[in-house]
């Protein structure tokens, strides 16, 4: 047992920490959302520089091999300076199915683009009817020959907007909501068939409604078992989900900070608020709801690789559940205790509040996964 | 960064497991699976057998009877003890006490009491809280006046758990009055045989005798049973209260009573259904779990920090442990009580004995009275609301 970051470890999160703190005030991160793709090529060049984009991949791929507990300490800062860059969309979603699903020549061919900023990716799956169910696809992938042709509907694909490629689900076999019959192709976000409407989040990001219209993708370009993508697209959403849990730690840590600061510097009634005791425990909840999240984060980033796949299961939706929590208790709280300061869009509070409240909602919220946990046996066996 | 135990760790698991499994005697194993209180005579047992295996007081250094396991093998072991579920050996002489006497007591001292609190020849209790002293325990007012080479002590303490099997009590007493609160207490230890101590029992709301009142009526105590130096007594009380609240979490008490919901709620039925696969029952049982989860890895992060820190400076963040520690255990109260259902309502004294048969399922009798006894365990070592004061100060800087 051992919570200490490794040498390396260390020093990546000296180094992303250094260069958010330079380079990722509130101030620029306006900027930044005003490019015209909604994030900064130059932060996302910064990132390709120091390794960030290349971190999950195996070496040979251009890649550093590095697993959860890395992407924690990235996912973290990230998420302390509200990083607008699509890194969950292309790294952590699209890389990481390409890398954990995908045949040695696919990986070879665009893990390095990846790793080198040149490569967008985006992960089209869900649909209007899905909701947080993975193995509920409606869109169809007929064969055709050598190749596949994809029909239907996708919504709110992260990032869909601006990636050049794009990892979609379309189901070959079975009906809607079984767990066999699901592929997964990748498609080039210029392919005859294929329209995207790109729409900004409420949390300042950007998403895209994608329409798959008799799209054509060859034999080269389907990702693993063409009949049995789910398992993977679980292995990659579970990953996802630990990353996102420390993504809600940097941005829980971030809002209690800003929170402390401004109890000590508001003054009224003679006093600065944080003299008074009933703001003091409210501080006092939201830190013990933070350490809580934060410890099951560490606990979701150990159990995100694990090799069964019931335990990892389980402890990611257990994880998801208190992030959840802790995340709509904090960011409230934040609210709160900044009193109208924390309504305006131009203070940094209300921001993190909406990336928390937003983080919840992606790969399923709190009662979600309590209910997919229960019903799975809870986390401690009778 | 690994959280997983490692190999070695886990063999100490396993032998700690097995030994807890084969070394308790099954009466008492059965009494702790049902939520009775241990006797008087069962600690004593299960103390003694520990003792002999030198496993009664691992904390403790070395020379006197302790181990060398690291923080996390000690966390490792007071978690089997509860899950077996064991009984822990008496806190009042092994973790307030005890690890008083060998920081601050002298070489006398150590030898005259630390053997026999870790083999439970002495059954200590503790003299803090008064009538007028709770949360504000420095306001206390029960006095030790120097008279030769002893100490005149008068007052009354209050809240002292089991001081009906007690032979030796550890007070915080005033012996000056003209300073600022906390520099005029000093730490004194009493016989309880001593002419002059009288002890009241207090009957709690689960109709238990668990604690006591003790009046102090011109009680001679040697100058000799002064630990450490005279008015410096507040310290000495500051850190065994922080070594309260590391164990106060008590993960492995509510891990063993969660399993035990679990395997009630499946014999249990609700027209044909078991209980269990009610999903509101079943998913606020996993939140619950979800909860213990996160605090078992924010205990597993305060103890593995331990070795860094200085020595008797706890991590400040050891009020979460006792703040969530205690909603959860009282959690875990209140889910035994909703699967019992009516069969709560019965009231089966323990004095009285237990000839008659019991109405409804036996292992119902207790969800009651353990539901309302533990509403204690969010105000004692600190109320809830005293932690959140000082993780305000220590951590927030209010």
């Amino acid at each position: 047992m051992d919570f200490d970051l490794s040498e390396e470890q260390r020093l990546l999160k000296d180094s992303v920490d250094r260069l958010m703190a330079d380079r990722y005030d509130f101030e620029s991160r306006r900027r930044y959302a005003k490019e015209p793709e909604g994030w900064s090529r130059e932060l996302w060049g910064a990132y390709a520089e120091l390794g960030l984009l290349a971190l999950p991949f195996d070496e040979a791929h251009g890649g550093f091999g590095g697993g959860p507990v890395e992407t924690m300490t990235i996912m973290e800062a990230f998420g302390r300076s509200l990083a607008l860059e699509p890194y969950l969309a292309t790294v952590i979603l699209g890389g990481g199915l390409l890398h954990h699903g995908g045949r040695e020549e696919q990986k070879a061919e665009y893990l390095p683009q990846v790793a080198a900023g040149d490569l967008r990716l985006a992960f089209a799956h869900t649909e209007r009817q899905s909701r947080y169910d993975l193995f509920d696809v409606a869109a169809t992938a007929q064969r055709d020959g050598g190749s596949f042709v994809l029909d239907g509907q996708k919504s709110v694909v992260l990032h869909g907007d601006s990636a050049d490629r794009i990892l979609v689900t379309a189901r070959v076999a079975g009906s809607r909501r079984d767990r066999e019959g699901i592929g997964l192709f990748l498609v080039d976000a210029a392919a005859p068939g294929l329209s995207r409407r790109g729409y900004p989040t409420q949390d300042g990001q950007r998403a895209a409604e994608i329409a798959l219209d008799s799209v054509r993708v060859d034999a080269a370009n389907v990702i693993g078992d063409p009949e049995n993508a789910l398992p993977v697209v679980e292995r990659v959403a579970d990953i996802a989900m630990a990353a996102l849990a420390a993504e809600a730690i940097g941005a829980m840590d971030e809002m209690l900070k800003l929170t402390v600061d401004y109890l000590k510097t508001r003054r009224q009634f003679g006093t600065t608020i944080g003299s008074f005791q009933v703001l003091q425990h409210r501080s006092s909840e939201m830190f013990i709801a933070l350490e809580q999240a934060r410890s099951m984060a560490m606990f979701a980033a150990m159990m995100a690789q694990d090799e069964n796949v019931e335990e990892r299961r389980k402890a990611i939706a257990a994880a998801k559940v208190q992030i959840g929590r802790s995340g709509r208790f904090v960011g409230q709280q934040a609210i709160q205790l900044h009193g109208g300061v924390g309504m305006t869009m131009e203070y940094k509070v209300g921001h993190l509040f909406k990336r928390v409240t937003m983080i919840d909602t992606l790969f399923g919220d709190a009662d979600h996964h309590l209910s997919k946990l229960a019903e799975a046996g809870g986390l401690m066996a009778a | 960064m690994d959280l997983r135990f490692t190999d070695d760790e886990l063999a100490f698991r396993d032998e700690v497991r097995d030994f807890f499994r084969s070394a308790l005697p099954d009466s008492i194993r059965r009494k702790m699976i049902d939520g009775h209180h241990p006797s008087k005579e069962d600690l004593v047992t299960w103390t003694r057998i520990l003792n002999a295996k030198g496993w009664a007081v691992p904390h403790w250094p070395v020379e006197w009877g302790g181990t060398d396991w690291s923080p996390v093998k000690q966390y490792i072991f007071r978690e089997e003890l509860q899950k077996t579920p064991a009984p822990e050996p008496l806190a009042f002489g092994v973790n307030m006490v005890g690890p008083v006497i060998y920081t601050f007591g002298n070489e006398e001292q150590k030898r005259r009491f630390l053997p026999r609190i870790a083999n439970l020849d002495d059954w200590w209790c503790q003299g803090f809280s008064e009538p007028g002293a709770g949360s504000d325990l420095a306001s206390l007012k029960t006095t030790a006046r120097r008279d030769g080479d002893h100490y005149i002590v008068n007052g009354q303490k209050t809240w002292t758990t089991l001081a009906q099997h007690a032979d030796w009590i550890f007070c915080l007493v005033r012996t000056d009055s003209s300073v600022k609160k906390q520099e005029g207490i000093s730490f004194l230890l009493v016989d309880m045989k001593t002419p002059g101590v009288t002890v009241r029992p207090i009957q709690t709301i689960d109709g238990d005798h668990e604690v006591n009142e003790v009046f102090f009526d011109d009680v001679r105590v040697p100058a000799e049973n002064l630990v450490g130096q005279e008015n410096k007594g507040w310290d000495y009380a500051k850190f065994l209260l922080s070594n309260e609240r590391v164990g106060i979490a008590r993960i492995g008490i509510s891990k063993a009573r969660l399993r035990r919901v679990r395997e009630l709620a499946s014999l249990e039925r609700v027209g044909d259904v078991p209980l269990i696969e009610i999903p509101r029952f079943r998913e606020k049982l996993a939140a619950v779990e979800v909860e213990l989860k996160a605090l078992e890895m924010t205990q597993l992060r305060v103890v593995a920090g331990e070795s860094r820190r200085e020595k008797g400076k706890p991590d400040p963040a050891s009020s979460i442990l006792k703040i969530k520690g205690s909603e959860i255990q009282q959690a875990t109260t209140e889910l035994l009580m909703e699967v019992v259902g009516p069969f709560a309502l019965p009231y089966h004294p323990e004095e009285e004995g237990r000839n008659e048969p019991i109405d409804g399922p036996d292992w119902a009798s207790t969800a009651a009275p353990t539901y309302f006894n533990w509403r204690k365990v969010s105000i004692y070592g600190g109320s809830n609301e005293i932690q959140k004061n000082i993780i305000a100060k220590a951590i927030l800087g209010f």
